[in-house]
């Protein structure tokens, strides 16, 4: 952080700057004049919450697929189908047992155990091969389409929020003051709340393990030099597996995450796709806290795009990533 | 990279090769003389269904595969964009010309239009390439995904100038010199010379020094750098050259299906440009042609295939995606991959060296 400062100090006060002026969006009463230039205050703060909240479930695909990119450079263009994958399983299991948890737990291993059996059928046989494996994926993520489309059709699927999550609670955030000087608390469902402090602890969580452990300083020695990592007697080919099923899993729990906020249907295996793309891109690839930062900023993008200028919310995304290509190829904080 | 790797021996000759249209290898061969003269009188041989759903069709997308192709074949760069480049070009031919929604079109005639249509979708490609070239390899298809994905969303909820989810429809089509030239056996003849020209102009550019040098970069963009070559200005050209090419086959597209709408440049779409282009085989511009045949053929009978064998006839793309991983399992360069191999096997009867 600091380094940063002492680099660029024009951005870092362009950014204090951004970031005090959300702020002071977030937490003062706005003055009538603002409230007729952009609108209320309620559906401002309820688009960057949700755009905080929609970058949260985009972290959790995201960060699965960065895993597997960044560490093991394994292209894996079917992740949009882990994603959905995991969301349909979460809704078979969660409607059968009545429990949400259940489906949770249901999702993460399922979806952790094809990506295990990708990782030994696929991507071994096909090390250091990223075109293949672009290509071979691009193909398992048709017939997974398919094989999901028959199964489960086409019909849009929502799955059940648990009761204890259900409902809004009250914000300790003024949206507006009443003619009576009675001040109104922004109201937001407990259940999206729950979701980004889960997504924060996984994150933070998965930095923690990579940086801070034995495994994780396996796993980032066996990316840059595996023979040696071998020699040293680390079962590596194990390593990869658990790094694999971890992703793989992620991604299956976002599924969860979003057939119980958004909705499942057949497309958004694609779309979840294109998200995480565009999300690692942004954020830099292979990098976890760019992920965050990455889906952080694509989600608010979305979210308060759509509400501002609905017709071109999506080219907002890409003229954020038409940008950060510009000036930043390899992302906004990619190691290199 | 291995998709690419190992193009072929044709490239040994380039200052010959230009001499004669005769000294081309494609004219010794008598198979291509064969295919040429079926491909002529087709109309007298086939049905019209024959004609434009499987002919017609067969060339408007291969034509549009042939420019991923030589982008991918020759400058080692796989974009996805190419089908969106096509679909823009569609959009302008609508948006120029005259169509059902007069609040939309400008009404031009379709000599104005048309090329108005190409040089605007060859500046769009041009732009993207530019982007796009500021990757590499597997970079370079997530870039490009990532805009024909942006395109198709824009297209879906702009209602000004793409005319948003339902598109454009009804838009007219050439007549002059007394020809509808969208009646079945003109429009066919117009497919297939623009579907010759195309090849023509690939083969032409992969020996002409430029495609040379493209070749040279894909294959060392350093050296080639230090050589005094500006990599990204050859790339970018390359996008350029292709960006028209696959103009051409989005014209054709929107004169064929006289409507154009979001469905037409989605991603599922671009992808399928992608896997006709590695099932024909990505080395050599014929090879995008026999993808696209055979995934028109598929397309239009494996529902009645399915069907047959007591299937549920829906699951076309099933077979298409299990048919494209095996293929890109198994041979590296598409069908054209395991012919030559097969080929070379019989040729040396298990001769000491195999295949690669």
């Amino acid at each position: 952080m600091t380094r940063f400062i002492e680099r660029h100090p024009a951005w870092a006060v362009i950014l204090l700057i951004a970031v005090a002026i959300l702020l002071w969006l977030i937490l003062a009463v706005w003055p009538p004049g603002l409230e007729e230039a952009i609108g209320r205050k309620r559906v401002f703060l309820n688009a960057v919450f949700n755009g905080i909240t929609l970058g949260s479930l985009y972290f959790l695909v995201a960060s699965g697929f960065t895993l597997i990119f960044g560490l093991m450079r394994n292209v894996n263009l079917a992740h949009g189908s882990l994603y959905l994958f995991g969301g349909y399983i979460g809704y078979a299991i969660s409607t059968w047992t009545g429990s949400w948890v259940l489906g949770f737990i249901a999702a993460f291993l399922g979806v952790a155990l094809l990506g295990v059996v990708l990782q030994i059928v696929v991507f071994r046989r096909m090390e250091g091969q990223d075109l293949r494996q672009t290509m071979v994926t691009i193909g398992l993520s048709i017939v997974f389409a398919d094989l999901m489309l028959w199964v489960f059709g086409g019909d849009f699927y929502q799955i059940q929020t648990p009761n204890w999550l259900v409902g809004p609670i009250e914000l300790p955030l003024v949206t507006a003051v009443k003619s009576s000087g009675e001040a109104v608390y922004l109201r937001y469902p407990m259940v999206r709340l729950v979701i980004f402090v889960a997504a924060v602890v996984i994150g933070i969580a998965m930095w923690l393990a990579l940086n801070r452990t034995r495994v994780g300083m396996m796993v980032r020695a066996g990316v840059d030099d595996r023979d040696m990592l071998a020699a040293t007697g680390v079962p590596i080919q194990l390593v990869f597996v658990a790094v694999f099923a971890l992703g793989a899993g992620l991604a299956g729990i976002a599924g969860v995450v979003g057939g119980t906020f958004q909705s499942l249907s057949p497309g958004e295996d694609t779309r979840f796709l294109l998200a995480s793309l565009v999300v690692v891109i942004v954020g830099g690839m292979g990098s976890i806290p760019g992920a965050a930062l990455g889906a952080l900023i694509i989600g608010l993008a979305e979210q308060l795009g759509s509400v501002y200028i609905p017709t071109y919310a999506i080219v907002v995304t890409f003229l954020i990533m038409v940008l950060v290509l510009a000036l930043r190829p390899q992302g906004l904080l990619a190691r290199r | 990279m291995s998709l690419v790797q190992g193009t072929h021996q044709e490239t040994g000759r380039p200052a010959t090769a230009r001499t004669s249209w005769l000294a081309w290898p494609e004219f010794n061969q008598p198979a291509v003389w064969l295919v040429a003269l079926i491909l002529l009188i087709m109309p007298a041989i086939a049905s019209n269904f024959f004609l434009i759903e499987i002919f017609a069709t067969t060339l408007i997308l291969g034509t549009i595969a042939l420019s991923l192709m030589f982008l991918a074949g020759y400058g080692g760069m796989v974009s996805l964009m190419q089908l969106t480049i096509a679909g823009f070009a569609a959009y302008m031919v609508a948006v120029f010309g005259m169509s059902a929604n007069t609040n939309i079109s400008l009404g031009w005639p379709w000599w104005l239009a048309t090329p108005m249509a190409l040089v605007l979708a060859t500046i769009f490609g041009t732009l993207g390439g530019t982007l796009a070239v500021r990757t590499e390899g597997i970079y370079t298809i997530m870039i490009t995904l990532a805009i024909g994905a942006a395109f198709y969303y824009f297209t879906n909820q702009n209602w000004a100038i793409f005319g948003g989810h339902t598109g454009i429809n009804t838009i007219a089509t050439p007549k002059f010199w007394g020809v509808d030239w969208r009646s079945d056996i003109p429009y066919y003849y117009v497919t297939l010379g623009v579907a010759a020209f195309s090849y023509f102009a690939v083969q032409y550019v992969s020996r002409a020094p430029f495609g040379l040098a493209l070749q040279g970069v894909r294959d060392n963009p350093r050296r080639m750098a230090t050589l005094g070559f500006n990599v990204n200005a050859h790339r970018v050209a390359a996008y350029a050259f292709a960006s028209f090419i696959a103009a051409l086959g989005g014209v054709l597209q929107v004169w064929n299906y006289r409507q154009i709408s979001p469905g037409s440049v989605s991603v599922g779409a671009c992808i399928d440009i992608l896997i006709i282009a590695v099932v024909g085989g990505i080395t050599r511009p014929v090879g995008p042609y026999i993808g696209a045949f055979i995934f028109v053929i598929l397309r239009t009978f494996a529902l009645d295939l399915l069907v047959k064998f007591g299937l549920d006839g829906n699951r076309f793309r099933l077979l298409i995606g299990l048919g494209f991983l095996a293929i890109v399992f198994w041979s590296s360069d598409g069908v054209i991959g395991l012919w030559e191999r097969w080929r070379r096997k019989a040729a040396t009867e298990g001769g000491s060296h195999g295949h690669r």
